[in-house]
């Protein structure tokens, strides 16, 4: 039973948070690495354009429930969803328009489109803020909390420790599935999937072969500001909406495409999965399960915790340096940075 | 005038020219070669009569009409398959979608051309599934080829298909190329093993520093005790 509870406590703070967390991750690095195998440069703009999508999807969600419209059980949020992709694909779509394109004909470094894509990184962030502003929006607060509580849990099993599983938390794992399901069908099934591998892997070849360049652009923006929105809107469900987080989030993200080998879809999610859980194992405080699993008074004083949740960002960093040293095409063999 | 010829080209990469009214050519249904020495500008004639390369001077012309200022798209749809020297597979794509892409721009269903493709190189078939970067050399050629039969070509363009096979693998790869010939599409192409090449050549052309030094039969040239001695050793 000792076992048991020891369990279910590390399910309910690192397995479950986990999860949810990794499937954000996956969702923002796909567009990353989505991005970075066709147009062949590391977007910086991605974070923002996350934060964009999700804005757009709260003021939707504020009109859908102005309406008096809701979604049953489930946040309104999700009704609003495409609504939000629409607005932030158009955003992308503009933007590859405005800025990209210019640079694509001129036949610029990767470099010179990176530094550009911070320039645009500034713009959508001061776009977003100067729509909805700077303050905390919470989201996900109308449909069911819990799918099941920590005390629902505890009676079914009865243990002493509960796992609660939030709606945002399941809605999170199986909207990744889907989309992660509905990307990988598409790139593997579809000619037009198909021609944007063969762009990503070999660009002379695939133009020789009839591919045209700006019709795959379009593509991998479109698929990455849907990314984005869902992405962003998962982890704002999860957690709450400020403007500023989505820039934080942008450095586990890369990490995320980078450890699993940029370019490489399969990476991507892998690569989200290993930083989420390399975060929250390091900044996890073991000492209530210890005291489960060790008798008595062999249990440490502290909180038995590698590193302070302050310090989470960190790891990814150092994850990220290891990849780069000791194998920069990553997991699954992406391009070498 | 031949079915397809590049004629009296010049042109590079830069503001140096590398070719200097250079001439490459082939007749349907026959197989020419072109040889010379490391860096004579092989790959960049083969890159220029596939439109890879802007020319400052000559025509390129396929069955009497001048395709010069066409694209190399646009010279796939008119009938003109190209193997570059390297890189020319998707690695991490099986060997299957590799055939598919090559089969890109055609309208029509394309699986009667993937297993004529299958029928001449059996081995494709086998690991159709297989991504082509983990392939071995010969049979990563195969794939190239096969990808460039895809979009029934009259005329093939090969540079350097048997680079880095094994002798054996290389007479295959050779018997192979010699009965695309004979389904009558033209094959040009360049070849490092210079020899063999000129001995299943109808037409040779010997190129050193972008010009083209000598040109012939594939027989004259092999018993031309000139060439012999300067390209073929001794
Ligand atoms: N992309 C390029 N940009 C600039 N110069 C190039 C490029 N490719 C080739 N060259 C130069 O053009 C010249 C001819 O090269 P090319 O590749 O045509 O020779 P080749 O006969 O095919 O040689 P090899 O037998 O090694 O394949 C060389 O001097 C080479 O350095
Ligand atoms: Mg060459």
């Amino acid at each position: 039973m000792e076992i048991m509870n020891a369990l279910a406590l590390l399910s309910n703070y690192l397995v479950v948070p986990a999860l949810a967390y990794g499937s954000q991750l996956a969702l923002g690095a796909l567009g990353v690495t989505l991005v970075y195998g066709i147009l062949r440069f590391s977007n910086f703009a991605h974070g923002e354009l996350m934060a964009f999508g999700t804005m757009a999807v709260i003021l939707m969600t504020w009109f859908l429930q102005a309406q008096g419209i809701s979604f049953g059980a489930l946040p309104t949020e999700l009704l609003a969803l495409p609504v939000g992709i629409l607005a932030t694909v158009v955003l992308a779509l503009g933007t590859d328009r405005v800025v990209y394109r210019f640079h694509r004909s001129k036949k610029s470094q990767p470099v010179i489109f990176l530094i550009a894509s911070l320039a645009v990184m500034f713009f959508y962030s001061g776009l977003t803020r100067f729509i909805i502003g700077t303050a905390d929006r919470n989201m996900g607060d109308d449909g069911a909390r819990f799918i099941f509580t920590a005390r629902e849990f505890k009676e079914w099993s009865g243990l002493d420790e509960g796992i609660a599983l939030r709606t945002t938390q399941g809605i999170t794992v199986v909207v990744t599935l889907v989309c992660v399901v509905a990307l990988f069908w598409f790139l593997n099934r579809t000619r037009a999937g198909k021609s944007m591998r063969a762009y990503s892997d070999n660009e002379d070849l695939a133009l020789l072969s009839g591919v045209n360049p700006e019709r795959v652009v379009l593509i991998a923006w479109i698929l990455a500001a849907a990314l984005a929105t869902v992405a962003g809107t998962m982890y704002g469900l999860d957690k709450t909406f400020k403007p500023f987080i989505y820039l934080q989030l942008l450095l586990p993200i890369f990490a995320s495409a980078i450890v699993g080998g940029l370019g490489s879809p399969v990476g991507a999610v892998a690569g989200g999965f290993v930083i989420a859980f390399s975060e929250i194992t390091v900044t996890f405080a073991y000492k209530r399960v210890l005291t489960y699993i060790m008798p008595g008074d062999n249990v440490p004083d502290g909180l038995v915790q590698l590193l302070s949740t302050e310090y989470k960002f960190a790891v990814s960093f150092v994850i990220l340096v290891v990849v780069l040293l000791v194998r920069p095409t990553g997991i699954f063999k992406g391009q070498s940075v | 005038m031949s079915f397809l010829l590049g004629k009296d080209m010049t042109g590079g990469y830069g503001a140096a020219d590398i070719l200097h009214a250079c001439t490459i050519g082939v007749e349907r249904g026959e197989i020419a070669v072109v040889v010379g020495p490391n860096g004579a500008g092989k790959s960049t004639a083969m890159k220029a009569v596939f439109g890879m390369l802007e020319l400052r001077s000559g025509q390129v012309t396929m069955d009497g009409e001048d395709i010069t200022s066409l694209s190399p798209q646009a010279r796939v749809q008119k009938g003109m398959g190209f193997v570059p020297q390297t890189n020319n597979v998707f690695r991490s794509m099986s060997v299957e979608e590799n055939l598919e892409m090559g089969a890109f721009i055609r309208t029509d269903d394309p699986s009667g051309t993937m297993a004529q493709v299958f029928d001449l190189f059996p081995i494709l078939k086998q690991k159709r599934n297989q991504p082509a970067g983990e392939l071995s050399g010969g049979q990563r050629q195969q794939v190239a080829v096969g990808r460039a039969l895809m979009t029934q070509p009259k005329v093939l363009m090969l540079d350097e298909p048997t680079a880095g096979v094994s002798p054996i693998v290389m007479d295959e790869l050779f018997d192979r190329i010699i009965e695309i010939a004979r389904s009558g599409i033209a094959i040009l192409m360049v070849e490092q093993n210079a020899k063999q090449a000129l001995n299943i050549a109808d037409k040779g052309y010997v190129l050193a520093q972008g010009a083209n030094l000598y040109t012939d039969t594939g027989e004259a040239l092999l018993n031309d005790p000139d060439v012999r001695k300067a390209f073929l050793g001794g």
